[in-house]
C-alpha cells in the first residue's frame, strides 16, 4: 500500500473505518498496520509506554480471517486502539505510570479490556498517564510528560491534559481510532478538551471497575475517547453492563447508544448552572459558552438557569474523599506480592523504603493527605464532613435534574498549559477540573466535545452533563452540540509538512 | 498551621512511606496548604446530613460465596520481586 492511501487510513473515524472494513475497501491488517507506522512516527510525544504492534497485527490477521470465513462482523471487528496503561492486560505489562508497577505482568484481563477483544478490537498498546492516575497534566508519570500533538505560536511543548494525556494525544494524533481513559475528577474530559477529541465519563456503575488499578473506587470510572460523538456511542455500548466481578457495577440494560444520535433536540431543556461562572474564567471560554447555548437552542432546545449552590465546595470536597480512598487503596502496594520490592531489616521498613522510593511526589502527597483525614481525630472533621458535603451536592444535581434533562458547561477553566507550569502549585492544578469533579462526586455521565478554539490557537471543550444512567440523552445533545461546532481543525502537529 | 513536622512524621509512618528528612520541611509545607484549603468546607452547615457512602441507588450485588476461577500458584507468584519455594518472602518477622 502506497504511503498516501495509509495516511488516509489514520484519517478515518471507528464509524467510517468500519464501514471500510466491512465493504472490503482495506483489511483489518492494512489498517492497523498505518496506526502503527503512525505510532512509530510519533513517538516524540511520549503517548506509549508500551507499544504492542505484534499482538495488534495478530488480532488484524484473526479480524480479516472471521471476515474471510464471513463470520458475522463485531461491533469493532479489526478497529485499533490505545488502552490506558490502568487496565490490566493479561501478558502486557501494566504500570499505572508508576515506578512500583514497573514490570508487572497481569496474569488476568480487565473487564472492560476482555469486552474490547470480544468485540474484535485490536490493541495497539498501552497509553501514558499521570502517575495512578493522579492530574491533570500527565507530567507526574514516572514513564515522563506526554506532549500535546496541538501547539501555540511561542511552539512551547504543552500537556496534554491528564490523567489520560497519552490516550488523548495518541486519538488527536491520529495514532489510533479510539483510545479507553478513565476518569476519577475529570481525568478523560479534561484532556479530551485540551486534545480537541470527545471524551466520556459515564453514570458511575455503567461500566465495571474489574481490573482497573484502582484510585478512589467510589469515584473511578472507564470511558471511551474519541474523535467523534457516535465512535464514544459505540465504544460505550461495547464495554458498559453488569459484571459479576464488580458489585457496584449496574444491573441496568445497556441501551443501543448510537440509535440515540440524530434528530432535533426539540423539548429536551439544557440547564445552565450559574454557579460556574467561576472567578478568573476566560472570556473567550465564557463566550464559547454562550455560543454552545445558541447552538443548542437552535437545535430545538430551551436553554434555563439553574442553581448547583454547593458547586465552589466540590473540589476540596473531593480533595478528601479521593486521597482518603487512594490512600486505602494503594496500600496493596507493599513490595511483597508484585511490583518494586526495596529491602530493609524489618517489615516496617521494607514497606517504608518500597513505597517511599516507588511512588512518585503527588502520590505521595495524596496517600499522606488521605491517611490524615481518616486518622484518629480527623475522621469526624475532614472524612464524614466531606461525605456530608459529597450528600448535598448530589441533592444540588438532584433537584436541577426534576427540572431539566441535561446540563451545558465548560469542560475546563483554560486551554492547554506549557509543560512545567503550575508544578509547583498543586491547588492551580487541581482548579483544572473545577467544572468535572461535580458529576463525579454526584456519579453522573459527563462528555466533552470540542467546540472552537482560543485566541492562541488551542481547542476548547464543551460538556453536557446527564441524569443517571441517561448517556442516550447526554449523546443525543452532543452529537448536536458537534454538529453544529463542526470541529474540523487537526492538531498543529498533522499540519503543513 | 494545622500540620507540623511531628503530625507529618507520624502520618508518613502510618501509611509507611519513607519521607527523607531534608524533605520533610517542604512537604509539611505543601500539606498545611492543602489541609488548609480543603478546611472552607467547615462553612458548610451539615446537620442532619447523611454522609454519602454510596452514589448508586442499586443495592450492592450478592454473588454465591463460592470458587469461580482457580489461578496456579505460578501465576499468583510470577509478579513476585522475592519469591522461594511456592510462597512469598519478608523479612523476618518474629525474634
Amino acid at each position: 500500500m502506497s504511503a498516501a492511501s495509509a495516511t488516509k487510513l489514520t484519517e478515518l473515524d471507528i464509524a467510517a473505518a468500519r464501514a471500510g472494513l466491512a465493504r472490503g475497501d482495506f483489511s483489518s491488517v492494512a489498517l492497523t498496520e498505518a496506526h502503527i507506522r503512525a505510532m512509530e512516527a510519533a513517538r516524540g510525544l511520549n503517548a506509549f509506554v508500551v507499544e504492542t504492534p505484534e499482538r495488534a497485527l495478530e488480532q488484524a490477521r484473526a479480524s480479516d480471517e472471521r471476515r474471510r470465513r464471513k463470520e458475522p462482523a463485531r461491533r469493532l471487528d479489526g478497529i485499533p486502539l490505545a488502552i490506558k496503561d490502568l487496565f490490566c492486560t493479561q501478558g502486557v505489562q501494566t504500570t499505572a505510570g508508576s515506578h512500583i508497577l514497573e514490570g508487572f505482568i497481569p496474569g488476568y484481563e480487565s473487564t472492560v479490556t476482555a469486552k474490547l477483544w470480544d468485540a474484535g478490537a485490536v490493541m495497539l498498546g498501552k497509553t501514558n498517564l499521570d502517575e495512578f492516575a493522579m492530574g491533570s497534566s500527565n507530567a507526574t508519570s514516572y514513564f515522563g510528560p506526554v506532549k500535546n500533538p496541538w501547539r501555540r505560536a511561542d511552539n512551547k511543548d504543552l500537556v496534554p491534559g491528564g490523567s489520560s494525556g497519552g490516550s488523548a494525544a495518541a486519538v488527536a494524533a491520529r495514532i489510533a481510532l479510539g483510545a479507553l481513559g478513565t476518569d476519577t475528577g475529570g481525568s478523560i474530559r479534561q484532556p479530551a478538551a485540551f486534545c480537541g477529541i470527545v471524551g466520556i465519563k459515564p453514570t458511575y456503575g455503567r461500566v465495571s471497575r474489574w481490573g482497573t488499578v484502582a484510585f478512589a473506587s467510589s469515584l473511578d470510572q472507564a470511558g471511551p475517547m474519541t474523535r467523534t460523538v457516535r465512535d464514544s456511542a459505540l465504544m460505550l455500548g461495547v464495554i458498559s453492563g453488569h459484571d459479576p466481578k464488580d458489585s457496584t457495577s449496574s444491573p441496568l440494560p445497556v441501551p443501543d447508544f448510537e440509535a440515540a444520535l440524530g434528530g432535533d433536540l426539540k423539548g429536551l431543556k439544557v440547564g445552565i448552572p450559574k454557579e460556574y461562572r467561576v472567578d478568573g474564567m476566560s472570556a473567550e471560554i465564557d463566550a464559547l459558552w454562550k455560543r454552545g447555548i445558541a447552538w443548542l437552542e437552535a437545535a430545538g432546545a430551551r436553554a434555563v438557569e439553574v442553581s448547583l449552590p454547593h458547586t465552589s465546595y466540590a473540589l476540596p470536597t473531593y480533595y478528601i474523599v479521593a486521597p482518603a480512598e487512594a490512600s486505602s487503596n494503594l496500600a496493596r502496594y507493599d513490595g511483597v506480592r508484585y511490583g518494586l520490592r526495596v529491602p530493609g531489616e524489618s517489615v516496617d521498613e521494607l514497606y517504608q523504603n518500597t513505597r517511599g522510593s516507588g511512588f512518585g511526589r503527588e502520590v505521595r502527597r495524596r496517600i499522606l493527605i488521605g491517611t490524615y483525614v481518616l486518622s484518629a481525630g480527623y475522621y469526624d472533621a475532614y472524612y464524614v464532613k466531606a461525605q456530608q458535603i459529597r450528600t448535598l451536592i448530589g441533592e444540588d444535581f438532584r433537584k436541577a435534574f426534576e427540572t431539566v434533562d441535561v446540563m451545558l458547561t465548560p469542560t475546563s477553566p483554560s486551554v492547554a498549559f506549557a509543560i512545567g507550569e503550575k508544578m509547583d502549585d498543586p491547588i492551580a492544578m487541581y482548579l483544572n477540573d473545577v467544572f468535572t469533579v461535580p458529576t463525579n462526586l454526584a456519579g453522573l455521565p459527563g462528555i466533552s466535545v470540542p467546540a472552537g478554539l482560543d485566541g492562541s490557537g488551542l481547542p476548547l471543550g464543551l460538556q453536557i452533563v446527564g441524569r443517571p444512567f441517561d448517556e442516550a440523552t447526554v449523546f443525543k445533545a452532543a452529537a448536536a452540540l458537534e454538529q453544529a461546532a463542526a470541529f474540523t481543525t487537526r492538531p498543529t502537529m498533522l499540519r503543513g509538512a | 498551621m494545622a500540620l507540623d513536622r511531628e503530625t507529618v512524621r507520624k502520618i508518613a509512618f502510618l501509611a509507611r512511606l519513607k519521607v527523607p528528612e531534608e524533605e520533610l520541611a517542604a512537604l509539611t509545607g505543601e500539606l498545611d496548604n492543602i489541609i488548609g484549603w480543603v478546611e472552607q468546607l467547615g462553612k458548610v452547615d451539615t446537620k442532619s446530613v447523611e454522609p454519602m457512602t454510596s452514589v448508586g441507588k442499586f443495592k450492592p450485588y450478592m454473588r454465591e460465596d463460592a470458587v469461580s476461577e482457580r489461578r496456579p500458584r505460578e501465576d499468583i507468584l510470577a509478579n513476585a520481586p522475592d519469591a522461594e519455594d511456592g510462597f512469598f518472602t519478608v523479612p523476618k518477622v518474629i525474634e
